[in-house]
């Protein structure tokens, strides 16, 4: 166990220092998902009234285009030097590597969303009617779901030809449940129209589903090749 | 076996023909919706062939990762290539018996989204197993395979509270069906496992037939490079050494 989280540790550790000395991901995250907001508010009339109600939806839609961005890169990195072949063959639990990278993932797409969050709030004008305290369970559990199938089937990906545009059409028809609770959640919690609980039970019920599924499965990924 | 195959095909083409004639004549027609309520019997059958394909292909898949056969793996691709056929089918059918019935192509309805989820996720299996072109696509497709069936679900929950949430026009659920009716909607769905049994059986024979050329071409490739004589393993069947090394490596 101990081991387990010390390599996680080494490998998470490793991982932030090279985004925050290279800055790549999280500036291509942050511009892609800037001109995203701009393009929707040109689509949608952010002055709207509706917009309270369709804003739950564009909010997760550009976060989950963005985090597709950082999703992709996450194992393109180890592929250089043949670092995951290192990996294969070293003792090490495959499910440390695998954590190290979610966590890292959810890291970057959470700084994402608190950067980005603000800023939406500003172009769409808007204000909670609901309780706003229960928009942090949904971004985390919600980012959590994101990041931790995107970064599984980012790892399967590898193997295929044109892996950039697989990881989208892998991860977005599993994710559609996972989508719809965080886009409802949002909207109730904007527009305070009935309680946000429900779905953020299902959130979790999805992320505890997947999170096993991962865990007991990745290793079997891993090792194909 | 292969005697039994052509009298599948003539089996299921009678079937085929003898449900026609019963759904098209025989069936009573329906009193609000008339002649347009026959597709019904295409529609549903279609949709029960599916779906038990795509169960298949579940249990298929747990087999191939548990044992490595690849026989399996040959029936899970097999089942989720017919399966999305039949699924094809009732999103097809659905909307042209839903135009004059409810007036709309489609809704956003419990059953129909889960329908076009299950889908959308074995159209990106398929597309997983065209794209991966390594010896261990198998066992990824396996795994994508679970990841499915584990968030078939989760959508019909969501779409479930969703729906009961938003009041829409959902169809006539639990309502009682003509003795007459159900009749002959059980002979359509028996053609259409018959029919569902045929193409997947030629298209399993395709599909280890093309795994066995591939097979010999790599062997001879193989053999052509170093021109010594054929290792004795080759004697055996290279496909029953069950260690996914279909297809050139």
């Amino acid at each position: 166990m101990s081991s387990l989280r010390s390599i996680t540790l080494a490998t998470l550790t490793k991982d932030i220092r090279l985004e925050w000395r290279s800055k790549d991901a999280i500036n291509s995250m942050l511009f892609f998902s800037l001109l995203v907001v701009v393009i929707f508010s040109f689509s949608f009339d952010p002055n709207a009234e509706e917009s309270r109600q369709i804003a739950g939806g564009l909010i997760w839609v550009a976060f989950l285009f963005a985090a597709v961005v950082a999703l992709n890169q996450t194992w393109a990195r180890e592929l250089r030097n043949q670092v995951l072949d290192a990996y294969r063959v070293s003792p090490a639990p495959a499910n440390a590597l695998f954590m190290a990278k979610v966590l890292g993932n959810f890291i970057l797409v959470s700084l994402l969303e608190a950067l980005m969050a603000p800023l939406f709030m500003i172009f769409y004008n808007l204000r909670a009617l609901g309780p706003a305290w229960q928009l942090i369970p949904v971004a985390l559990l919600g980012t959590w779901a994101l990041v931790v199938n995107g970064t599984f089937f980012a790892a399967m990906s590898l193997r295929t030809r044109s892996r950039e545009i697989m990881l989208p059409l892998l991860l977005f028809p599993i994710s559609i449940p996972a989508v719809q609770s965080m886009v409802e959640a949002t909207r109730i919690i904007l527009t305070g129209d009935g309680a946000a609980r429900f779905w953020i039970v299902l959130l979790l019920t999805y992320d505890v589903v997947f999170t096993t599924a991962c865990l007991a499965l990745f290793e079997t990924v891993l090792q194909a090749e | 076996m292969k005697k039994a195959f052509p009298i599948l095909t003539v089996l299921t083409a009678l079937l085929l023909a003898y449900a026609f004639y019963e759904a098209i004549w025989i069936a009573p027609m329906e009193r609000t919706m008339g002649d347009v309520q026959r597709i019904f019997y295409y529609h549903v059958p279609s949709a029960w062939t599916a779906f038990l394909l795509f169960f298949v292909n579940l249990v298929a898949s747990v087999i191939y990762l548990v044992r490595t056969n690849a026989r399996a793996d040959a029936v899970a691709v097999v089942s989720a290539e017919v399966g999305v056929v039949f699924c094809t089918v009732v999103l097809v059918t659905g909307p042209i018996w839903a135009r004059p019935v409810w007036g709309i192509w489609w809704t956003w309805d419990i059953r129909l989204t889960t329908t076009l989820v299950l889908w959308l996720i074995y159209v990106s299996y398929l597309v997983l197993r065209r794209f991966s072109d390594s010896s261990q696509t198998p066992k990824l497709a396996a795994v994508l395979a679970i990841f499915g069936a584990l968030d078939v679900p989760l959508v019909y929950f969501s779409i479930w509270f969703f729906r009961t949430q938003h009041p829409q026009p959902v169809i006539g659920g639990g309502g009682s069906i003509d003795p007459r009716m159900l009749h002959v909607l059980l002979i359509n769905w028996l053609a259409f496992s018959c029919l569902a049994l045929l193409i997947g059986w030629a298209r399993y024979r395709l599909e280890w037939l093309q795994r066995e050329v591939e097979e010999a071409q790599a062997l001879e490739s193989l053999l052509g490079d170093h021109g010594s004589s054929p290792p004795a393993a080759s004697a055996k069947h290279p496909l029953d050494k069950s260690h996914g090394t279909v297809g050139s490596q």
